[in-house]
């Protein structure tokens, strides 16, 4: 992809207010480029001890100078209170007929992230959905790693599995393979996924298992308190890495897409709606429905996305795409237009350009899919965010029965008696 | 026609050796084959060189294939071998230590020239420097020969040198007497789609029978007459393609679907190979993405209610630790299994050694005892995989399988099993809900059964037994996350009791030899054949000496103590730097005595019986 410009590694080490780094400047190697750095004792909201409510940053990639802070009391994520009143609303089941509600997929355990962590409304929102998916809830299964986010099919009343670092993949491909009849989903995080897990996040994208997972993203290991992810920017000041990070971040939807992905889609921990739509998505998909989720860890990495979440600068900083529609944001001020291989922003109301000249996204091209992609972190572009591709291909527990059955079709059940009497045998008398 | 006398052996023993690309894989089975026809017993060693196609004529590309064979017992591929058949100087050089004193080498002299000698890294020709003086040597231009015999063959030079093996194999046959029926039939089967090589094949093969038939070098045929062995139909088996039908057999009479897990490593991808052919039989292969991948999918499945199992080799097991170890905390049926190799790190590909044990004991994080089994014989294999799949089943546990390089590889005839004869294999997955707590029904996964100490096993697909499993310290009973102390230390405790109620499973211990012994040999796993040939022959020799095997290598044998104390010395032969023999001195405080070679290559019975003499005279 061509659209890469060199300061596309330049995001912004964002450091979130009361962090215990704060007030450093990040130190990076010489030709590193950084980008735009908060100086110091520069206001960036008040401070706060961690946990309590935090004030969005500036936003990286957005210019120091001129921009307007936020102001500091972004609402508290939607659902982070597990018991809210709508826990018990009854909800109409996919075939109109059962009535599981929310309760019904939340199990007796106490719920254990931080207040305020992104993951209680990643949570509320698939607690929500699950009884709308009309899935039996003994025919579903929620499977983890290890992390924050990994403690997930605890809270879930259906059957689950907190595994072991990195190795989900590898689970739900057997259970799938062996129990195609059942609904699995996969609960990772960018460290599990990316970092100790990355070999078989891609395997499992190159087969297809007919799976979802769910990626929740926050830019940092949480559980093992505050070092820097496989997704973290460049420069990022940690306790592992007290002069700045080196580590070029990964790009997970790029990645997954060079992994041979069928169904990759981008959601955010504060737009329950819109993460209910991509979570829909990647289920009714038959194949790996791959969603990540930015998640905001407001202990040790507050405000990493507050430039995509928080309403002051969303619409700027954000698009949101969907199959057929033409590339609109900023509230339909400015469109994405495509210029050979190359995206451009263009402002729909100085009259020189329409909606008409906006890109019409196809989540089947897979050459789009890549475009967008790369659309990643660049101060002059939006974060997009929905479905960036879906392929229509086989999945791989599908395959494996069918063959599996042509086995039987063609040489009938097999006999054990027959097996072992196979090749060449003699008698002794 | 030259008359030939005919000399009646009890047994004998024969080694092919050869480039790698020179066939001798093949001509060892198809003697085999004939040599099971002829109904001896008898016991083949494969020797693989590491490299795929090494440089041709050099040392490290040698392939060889054993074969010992009798009318008598064989119990080993043989101490010493009868007759060499080399088709180059490398393969000589190297096998020539194997030969008995005034045994017979056969060689392909056509190959025995400078170029040859100096890639084998030989200073002289050995047929004319005297070097084989206390051999009978047998010198036939099998390459002239084979080349003669097929110059009128619409075949390339490459073709028609790669045939030689062929030649090779019927003068073979011609001279231990054996049938050629099985060798024509698997010639005319394996290339009935290209019949210029077939036909080409076939006349080389009945070439070398007659060479034998004709020429002066041979004065002397050999017979060995059939074997006596137990009545009833039998096949050759080697001990991988055992261990394969040993877990459909479990499929089957477990009424389980299996899942196998594996990425391929040398010895064992071959029972990926094998299995993966079996999916009429309720066996679902899976080649992962690594070795971490293999485990993990065999988890999966074990926890969907299939039975998940992984095959590998040491540097594989190293890989799998961990998910091993969450294995043995959400206490699932799983079962590993290890080929052996020689170690560490990738050490000895292609040779057999017995030094993934500690491994197989230790070789987790936290204490996380697994129950270890191993195979004695390549057709034990079958025996001992339908076993590690109905323990891992009944007592809800990994279990860890050990085989190594010359059981997988190896053959022997195997008197076909009755499947009614294993034993049962029931299968209760949980289907209600086990407790009731604030008068609820609730489903508690790890409340256990009170014998076996299992816990249930729900699937997921069952109403109301919903629940969670993972790596965290569970709750007794309930299965939830706890942190206590006190839960701790009991859950460690409890986990490891399960393990070794197993004892409950374990037959009580045979004695092999003299009953009366001073000495005692235990062994484990592939030495089986040699120790109990060694404990036969100091038998007869007048010794006092007996043996026992162990199959179970953890738990050990509930009567093991009070059998050790039964004599007064105690010997461990290994083919390791001793490692069973740590283990027995831990439990037991009896000074053992260790045996150990460590040369990739499986013990013979006269090592082990020199070893008996020395120690009781
Ligand atoms: S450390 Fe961060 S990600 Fe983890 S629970 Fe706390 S807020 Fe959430």
């Amino acid at each position: 992809m061509s659209d890469e410009k060199p300061d596309s590694n330049g995001r912004k080490p964002t450091l979130p207010p009361g962090s215990p780094s704060a007030g450093k400047s990040p130190m990076l190697p010489p030709g590193a480029k950084a980008g735009p750095t908060l100086p110091p004792g520069a206001k960036a909201g008040p401070t706060l001890p961690p946990g309590a409510k935090a004030g969005p940053t500036l936003p990286p990639g957005a210019k120091a100078a001129g921009s307007k802070l936020p102001p500091a009391s972004p609402k508290l994520p939607p659902g982070m209170s597990p018991k809210s009143p709508e826990s018990t609303e009854k909800l109409v089941g996919g075939d109109g007929s059962s009535a599981a509600t929310r309760a019904d997929f939340t199990s007796d355990q106490d719920v254990r992230w931080c207040p305020g962590c992104g993951d209680y409304a990643i949570l509320a929102t698939v607690q929500r959905m699950m009884p709308e998916l009309g899935v039996p809830r003994e025919k579903v299964v929620f499977i983890s790693g290890i992390g924050c986010s990994s403690r997930f099919p605890y809270y879930m009343n259906t059957y689950g599995m907190h595994s072991i670092h990195g190795r989900a993949p590898t689970i739900v491909t057997g259970l799938k393979s062996a129990r195609p009849d059942l609904d699995i989903w996969m609960i990772t995080g960018d460290g599990d996924s990316l970092s100790i897990g990355g070999n078989h996040i891609i395997h499992i994208m190159r087969r297809n298992v007919n799976v979802q997972i769910i990626m929740v993203n926050n830019q940092i290991y949480g559980l093992t308190k505050g070092q820097y992810s496989p997704t973290s920017e460049v420069g990022k000041i940690t306790k592992s890495t007290p002069f700045g990070s080196l580590d070029h971040p990964f790009n997970p939807i790029a990645l997954v897409l060079g992994a041979e992905s069928s169904f990759a889609a981008r959601t955010m921990d504060r737009d329950p709606k819109h993460m209910k739509e991509m979570f829909t998505r990647a289920h009714d998909y038959r194949g790996t429905g791959f969603v990540e989720v930015y998640q905001n860890c407001n202990i040790f990495n507050d405000g990493a996305f507050f430039q995509f979440t928080e309403k002051e600068t969303k619409s700027d900083r954000t698009i949101y795409f969907e199959h057929g529609k033409p590339l609109v944001y900023a509230g339909g001020s400015k469109g994405l237009r495509l210029d050979g291989f190359n995206l451009e922003s263009i402002d729909l109301e100085n009259g020189q350009f329409g909606v008409s000249d906006c890109l019409v996204y196809d989540e089947t091209s897979r050459d789009l899919a890549g475009i967008m992609s790369r659309v990643y972190w660049k101060p002059d572009f939006p974060q997009p965010f929905g479905v960036f591709y879906q392929e229509d291909r086989p999945s791989y527990d599908d395959m494996l029965h069918k063959q599996i059955n042509a086995v039987i079709e063609r040489s009938g059940k097999g006999s054990l008696q027959k097996l072992l009497e196979g090749g060449e045998t003699w008698e002794i008398e | 026609m030259a008359v030939k006398s005919v000399e009646t052996l009890p047994e004998a023993t024969v080694l092919f050796a050869g480039d790698s690309g020179d066939g001798m894989q093949v001509t060892g089975t198809q003697f085999t084959l004939a040599t099971a026809y002829a109904m001896n017993d008898l016991a083949t060693l494969p020797d693989f060189p590491a490299e795929i196609r090494a440089p041709v004529g050099t040392t490290y590309g040698v392939s060889g294939f054993q074969l010992h064979f009798g009318s008598i017992d064989i119990r080993t591929p043989g101490d010493e071998v009868d007759l060499l058949i080399a088709m180059n100087p490398a393969a000589l050089k190297v096998n020539l230590d194997r030969v008995r004193i005034g045994g017979t080498i056969l060689v392909n002299s056509n190959t025995f020239e400078p170029k040859n000698f100096k890639l084998a890294n030989m200073k002289s020709n050995p047929l004319e420097d005297g070097s084989l003086d206390k051999y009978r040597v047998i010198q036939v231009e099998i390459t002239r020969l084979t080349r003669e015999t097929l110059k009128d063959f619409n075949l390339n030079q490459k073709e028609i040198d790669r045939s030689k093996n062929m030649f090779a194999l019927g003068l073979s046959l011609w001279l231990y007497s054996r049938p050629v029926e099985p060798a024509r039939k698997w010639i005319v089967a394996k290339f009935a789609k290209t019949p210029d090589i077939r036909d080409a094949n076939l006349e080389l093969l009945k070439k070398g029978y007659h060479f034998g038939e004709t020429t002066e070098q041979f004065v002397t045929r050999y017979e060995v007459a059939p074997a006596k062995q137990p009545p009833g139909r039998y096949r050759a088996i080697m001990g991988v393609q055992a261990l394969a039908m040993g877990i459909v057999a479990a499929a089957n009479k477990g009424g389980i679907q299996i899942l196998y897990g594996s990425y391929p490593i040398t010895p064992a991808s071959d029972i990926l190979h094998s299995l993966s052919q079996y999916k009429n039989h309720g066996i679902v292969t899976i080649q992962a993405e690594d070795e971490i991948a293999a485990i993990g999918t065999a988890i999966g499945a074990s926890f969907g209610g299939s039975l998940g199992i992984t095959g590998t080799s040491g540097p594989g097991v190293a890989l799998k630790g961990e998910a091993m170890g969450l294995a043995h905390m959400i206490e699932l049926p799983l079962v590993i299994i290890n080929v052996q190799r020689g170690g560490p790190s990738t050490g000895l590909p292609t040779k057999t050694e017995q030094s993934d044990l500690l491994q197989a004991l230790y070789g987790r994080n936290g204490d996380a005892p697994i129950p270890v089994i191993a195979a004695s014989t390549p057709s034990d294999c079958f025996i001992v995989a339908y076993e590690a799949c109905r323990l891992a089943v009944k007592y809800m546990t990994p279990v860890i399988l050990l085989s190594d390089g010359y059981l997988a590889n190896g053959s022997e005839p195997w008197l076909i099993p009755n499947p009614d004869d294993l034993a049962p294999f029931d299968i209760q997955y949980a289907e209600k809900t086990n407790k009731v707590v604030d008068g609820e029904n609730v489903f508690w996964p790890y409340l256990r059964d009170e014998t076996t100490l299992a816990r249930p096993w729900a699937r997921p697909g069952t109403p109301g037994l919903e629940h969670r499993v993972g790596g965290l310290e569970k709750q007794e009973g309930s299965g939830n996350v706890n942190y206590e102390a006190d839960n701790h230390e009991y859950m460690i405790k409890i986990r490891a009791e399960k393990i070794q109620r197993i004892q409950a499973d374990i037959p009580p211990i045979e004695i092999y030899g003299d009953p009366d012994a001073d000495l005692l040999v235990i062994g484990w796993g592939s030495t089986r054949g040699a120790i109990e040939a060694a404990v036969s022959r100091s038998n007869l020799a007048g010794k006092k000496v007996a043996a026992i095997h162990l199959r179970f290598l953890n738990p050990l044998p509930a009567d093991l103590g009070k059998v050790l104390s039964q004599y007064s010395q105690h010997l461990v032969p290994e083919l390791n730097n001793g490692q069973l023999v740590k283990v027995l001195r831990d439990q037991f405080l009896l000074p053992m005595v260790a045996m150990n070679k460590i040369q990739g290559r499986p013990f013979g019975p006269a090592e082990i019986a020199e070893k008996i003499a020395e120690m009781i005279g």
